[in-house]
């Protein structure tokens, strides 16, 4: 039909020139202003809708309430903070043990995802068969089944304090945690901290002198253990000087738990744990296909030039592989420590236990306080895969 | 994108909103036909559904009155279960018209949370449940002690303040929900389980050896649970007050489910006023004369809900204490009706 | 052959043909062959096989010893379980299996979500198998009718059906409702942010942007308060939503973002030259996208889609957190229940919950792989 006429058919936009709608520049401006409208005008009813209805069920709103007494116990604080402090405290105290969650979390994860991820490539059938079922069962099981099974399932069959655990009479596990003996550095342990310093500086510089040394006479030279040697040789015998200004606390049963020496939540050890086991599968999938993606023939020719296999994995195929693995690991990075917020569901006292539950809870102020919830989440992930970015531009191929 | 959200959630909100508004309430209340009652998860004595999903307790039969007093019918009442966390904000959203979930009365609720407190069916206090092999007699005794409390109630904080005030160590182990605290503290996490009295007797029925466990005498706080409504509806807060005023009244005039025909003949001029023989007292609040007449030959007096749901004819067995009429030593106070 | 059989008549010993291959020797030959290239070359390696032996024969003793061999089958309550060296206590999953499988569902009301997961399970399996005709239809049903069918089938409140309130939902039926959602309502979403994303216009371009790293840069649990406890803000004063409903579109949004870069990747791996084909043919924006990019894209992403759907399904357990009981909710809430404390109760609650998880997520993630591998053969490059 449409082909006897000569002008577009009716009923569809018309094409003339001239008309707003043959030009496409102007056609995705309209598109632009619309939507762009169309979400402002959202977010303005919006706005106006939460200022109706804050006023209106007279909620209390702005950021004032950070600075007012909190009031409540945290059993976990790496920052100075007693139920006197502020909300602000609380937040930054919340924060604070999410990093730490986070940090050791990805420590672990990641040794556990080397190995296993290596492990499913060995020429040992059943190293290679163990593996593949430690990737299979902790990937297809939800996280949170992870989290509350070591909480609930194995941290709670821990003995009471009174019959804990001892490991040489030193170190204490009962279904309170974890007791360690806590060195604390009386007057004078300063010295040993000067000593740590000189003692990194010093590592730097022999790298850099044992890496010319290499270049210029091919000598290798054994960093690693000269290195250990200084950093922990070097404190010990300032310390020594200095008289051992060192006292060990060690945890004793008092009351009704142990006093004294350091102590790791049950809860921290059931999160680290199922945190790592749980990204250590996903890390192992992305070793593996680093190190699939470094093509045979690189580790054939550094066999050639008569690099012995761990020197090879050292030097040609780790290097290679990861190139390919740093933006897979980074999302896992970032996904452990969003998934840390699952702290909320065994009570330890993280951003979203602390701040989106306590906090939201006594003030009621569920803007705020989501926003800035939300907020510290945005700025970790964003700081994280800012650092990543840069450390990936480093190992990337630079390309001719 | 966020369009989609807006047209989802006005689309989807056409579909499941209940219609709540500012005012007007009981005409509400009166077109739908029932009384939407918040109440507590599962809290044997106050709120609690038995196996067939009946809901029983002191909270319920607060909203059974209502919709005794309403309807002549106890059971016009729907239950929304709610956390301690979303309570407030389904009052406030208009999903429920009453909330009986023993909820503690404080001046920030009253005054920031868009609601009003009517009145106080039960003064509990903050207190410990301990192990009895500890050998614990007072709170006094428990510097050191690990702490299991529900996160962000009233109750952590007075815990705190308890503690610090009494110059005790203390470790607080928070969790969302009160069933995972009670199986925390169950699993030898903490050696006191804390929370409101009452709480704690009816909590102390799920473990596994009740008889293991004691309540420490020791009251840390003032916990008035009271009833609330939606700030802004005047009608609608006189009758929800009324109700619990008029269980009261009736209790302290002798008049029970069983004998309410009879008292009906009664000469006294208070029980009359009371039952709608004489006055139109009942109209004037928007319900009808015989409204307290419905009520406790419905549901009872508050005496008989008490004894009932957790006094001496319950599985807890807690004394009428402070819960008590004036007129027996206790709290227990309705203004007259007349 | 024919050079072989060409014998110089002056070398009578040439061998006139091939000569049967030896067996291998026996060190390197059959199982113990095997096992020696494999399992014991060398001590290190030895060591090896035999720890990781020796652990997987112990994981392997414990599961079944627990599982099956110790395990108590039947019985009322707690007293079937208390006896000091027992196993799993079954009839705790058994006693409330029901209420595993539909929540606090009215039990003469079982047959409606029952009805609608066998609709699913029919209107899926044809979807997911390659050769299966009708794909269009079938897609259309699935994402457009089924979910209609469904709502009014669980809801009720329509043709005489009961209505049954969201709060009575739970178990099974909340984790494949919240999952299923979560999928069908992000899929256009995240296709629709992912044209958004790779648009020339800069407002669109950076509206979709945001969006997308908004959302995946926030863990769930704080997407689930956020539109549990702040969406009803945002909305005019009276207005409520459902309480699952809410949870529902934090899901929907959540998995939007991870979908929507799911779809990228698709559209990213399609050639220039079908874009500039369909130019040529002078089809505009949308006839372009819908009738030669998206069709290819899609398909493309599939195991991609799935792999979000197992994410998806596994993180519906973090609803619980806004008191919506799913399946390892409810299982949780059988954990307080005075008439079935056990020492082992909880043990034999996680032992259920992680073979009922890991069948659900296993399986589609064979299927993910069976998909990518049929996919693969057929764009060899």
């Amino acid at each position: 039909m449409a082909i006897t006429h000569d002008g577009p058919p009716a009923g569809t936009p018309v094409k003339a020139s001239g008309s707003i709608w043959s030009n496409e520049k102007t056609r995705g401006w309209i598109a632009q202003g619309a939507i762009g409208g169309l979400a402002a005008l959202l977010v303005g009813v919006m706005v106006w809708n939460a200022q109706d209805n804050l006023a209106s069920q007279r909620i209390a709103s702005g950021f004032g309430f950070l600075s007012q007494t909190a009031g409540f116990g945290i059993n976990q604080t790496l920052v100075e903070y007693s139920e006197t402090s502020t909300y602000a405290r609380a937040l930054l105290v919340g924060l604070l043990n999410t990093l730490a969650v986070a940090v050791v979390g990805i420590v672990f994860a990641t040794i556990f995802g080397f190995l296993v991820g290596i492990g499913r490539l060995s020429k040992n059938w059943m190293v290679r068969q163990v593996c593949t079922a430690y990737v299979e069962v902790t990937r297809n099981l939800p996280l949170l089944f992870h989290v509350l099974f070591w909480y609930l399932a194995v941290l709670a069959a821990m003995p009471p304090a009174r019959q804990s655990y001892s490991i040489f009479g030193e170190i204490y596990i009962n279904n309170r945690g974890v007791y360690i003996p806590k060195l604390i550095f009386g007057e004078g342990s300063g010295v040993g901290l000067v000593a740590l310093i000189v003692a990194i500086v010093g590592v730097a510089i022999l790298k850099k002198w044992a890496t010319a040394r290499q270049m210029r006479t091919g000598q290798p030279f054994p960093v690693l253990w000269t290195s250990l040697a200084l950093l922990i040789g070097l404190p010990f015998l300032a310390l020594a000087a200095a008289g051992f200004p060192v006292t060990v606390e060690e945890p004793a049963l008092k009351g009704f738990n142990f006093a004294g020496g350091a102590r790791l939540l049950p809860e921290f050890a059931a999160l680290t744990i199922a945190l790592s086991i749980y990204t250590g599968g996903f890390i192992a999938e992305i070793v593996r296909a680093g190190i699939k993606a470094v093509s045979r023939g690189q580790s054939e020719a550094a066999a050639s030039l008569g690099l012995k296999p761990g020197l090879a994995t050292r030097l040609v195929i780790i290097p290679q592989a990861l190139r390919v693995m740093v933006p897979p690991l980074t999302s896992q990075y970032l996904n452990l420590t969003k998934n840390s917020s699952l702290a909320a569901f065994i009570g330890y006292p993280e951003l979203v236990q602390v701040f989106a539950g306590t906090t939201l809870n006594q003030t009621g102020q569920a803007i705020e306080i989501i926003a800035i919830t939300m907020g510290c989440y945005l700025i970790i992930s964003l700081v994280t895969s800012a650092f990543m970015n840069w450390y990936n531009r480093r190992v990337a191929l630079v390309e001719r | 994108m966020k369009q989609f959200l807006t047209a989802l959630a006005l689309g989807a909100s056409a579909v499941f909103a209940s219609g709540a508004a500012q005012a007007a309430t009981l005409d509400q209340v009166k077109q739908k036909g029932f009384v939407q009652c918040g109440v507590s998860t599962g809290l044997p004595g106050f709120s609690n559904p038995d196996e067939k999903g009946e809901w029983t307790g002191l909270d319920v039969d607060l909203c059974r009155a209502v919709a005794a007093a309403i309807f002549d019918d106890p059971a016009k009442v729907r239950f929304t279960p709610l956390t301690a966390k979303d309570r407030f904000t389904a009052l406030q959203s208009g999903e429920i018209d009453v909330l009986s979930r023993n909820s503690t009365w404080t001046s920030s609720r009253d005054a920031t949370q868009g609601l009003n407190f009517t009145a106080t069916n039960y003064y509990d206090g903050q207190g410990f449940l301990v192990r009895k092999e500890l050998g614990v007699k007072s709170a006094m005794e428990l510097n050191g002690a690990s702490v299991c409390t529900q996160s962000g109630t009233t109750t952590e904080l007075n815990v705190a303040d308890f503690f610090r005030t009494n110059n005790l160590q203390y470790e607080v182990v928070a969790f969302q929900g009160q069933e995972e605290t009670l199986k925390a503290y169950e699993s030898g996490r903490c050696e006191v389980f804390t929370s409101d009295q009452s709480q704690l007797y009816a909590l102390r029925l799920k473990l596994a050896n009740k008889d293991d466990h004691i309540v420490l005498p020791e009251l840390i706080s003032k916990e008035p649970l009271a009833t609330a409504v939606r700030q802004g509806d005047d009608q609608w807060f006189d009758v929800v007050k009324w109700v619990h005023y008029a269980m009261l009244n009736a209790e302290e005039a002798g008049v029970t489910s069983k004998n309410v025909q009879e008292m009906l003949n009664s000469p006294n001029p208070d029980i009359r006023r009371m039952l709608g023989v004489e006055g139109n007292f009942g109209e004037q609040l928007g319900l009808t004369k015989d409204w307290v007449a419905r009520i406790v030959s419905k549901v009872g007096n508050y005496g008989e809900a008490f004894d009932r749901n957790v006094g001496a004819g319950s599985p807890l067995q807690i004394e009428r204490g402070k819960n008590a009429l004036w007129t027996k030593g206790g709290l227990q106070y309705g203004p007259p009706i007349r | 052959m024919t050079d072989a059989t060409f014998i110089p008549a002056d070398r009578p010993f040439v061998r006139a043909a091939m000569l049967a291959p030896e067996p291998p020797p026996a060190a390197v030959a059959g199982f113990s062959g095997w096992a020696r290239a494999n399992l014991f070359s060398g001590p290190f390696n030895t060591l090896l096989t035999l720890v990781c032996a020796a652990g997987a024969a112990y994981v392997a003793w414990v599961l079944v010893d627990f599982m099956a061999l110790r395990a108590v089958w039947t019985g009322a309550n707690r007293e079937a379980c208390v006896a000091p060296g027992t196993g799993a206590c079954w009839p705790f999953i058994t006693a409330r299996f029901g209420q595993l499988l539909y929540g606090f569902y009215p039990a003469d009301q079982h047959w409606r979500p029952a009805a609608v997961f066998f609709v699913a399970v029919a209107l899926i399996a044809p979807l997911l198998i390659p050769s299966a005709p009708h794909k269009k239809l079938n897609a259309l049903l699935f994402f457009v009718a089924f979910p209609i069918f469904a709502f009014v089938m669980l809801r009720g409140g329509l043709f005489g059906l009961r209505p049954v309130e969201t709060r009575a939902w739970g178990g099974l039926l909340v984790t494949l409702v919240v999952a299923t959602t979560g999928i069908v309502a992000s899929l256009p979403l995240g296709v629709l942010l992912a044209l958004g994303r790779r648009s020339k216009l800069p407002l669109i371009r950076f509206l979709s942007i945001a969006f997308i790293e908004f959302w995946r840069g926030v863990p769930l649990i704080t997407v689930l308060f956020f539109a549990t406890y702040m969406l009803p803000l945002f909305l005019p004063s009276g207005w409520t939503i459902d309480g699952l409903l809410r949870a529902l579109v934090g899901v929907a949004l959540f998995s939007a973002a991870y979908m929507a870069e799911v779809v990228r990747g698709g559209l990213q791996a399609i050639p220039k030259g079908q874009y500039e084909g369909a130019q040529a043919l002078g089809l505009r924006y949308w006839p372009m996208m819908l009738l030669i990019v998206l069709p290819q894209a899609l398909k493309l992403v599939i195991p991609g889609i799935v792999n979000t759907f197992i994410g998806l399904f596994k993180d519906t357990t973090l609803v619980a957190i806004v008191s919506i009981f799913d399946f390892l909710g409810i299982i949780r809430a059988g954990f307080a229940d005075p008439n079935w404390a056990t020492p082992v109760t909880v043990y034999t609650g996680f032992a259920f919950a992680g073979v009922v998880y890991f069948i659900f997520c296993y399986g589609m993630s064979r299927y993910s792989r069976f998909v990518e591998e049929r996919l693969d053969t057929g764009h060899k490059r």
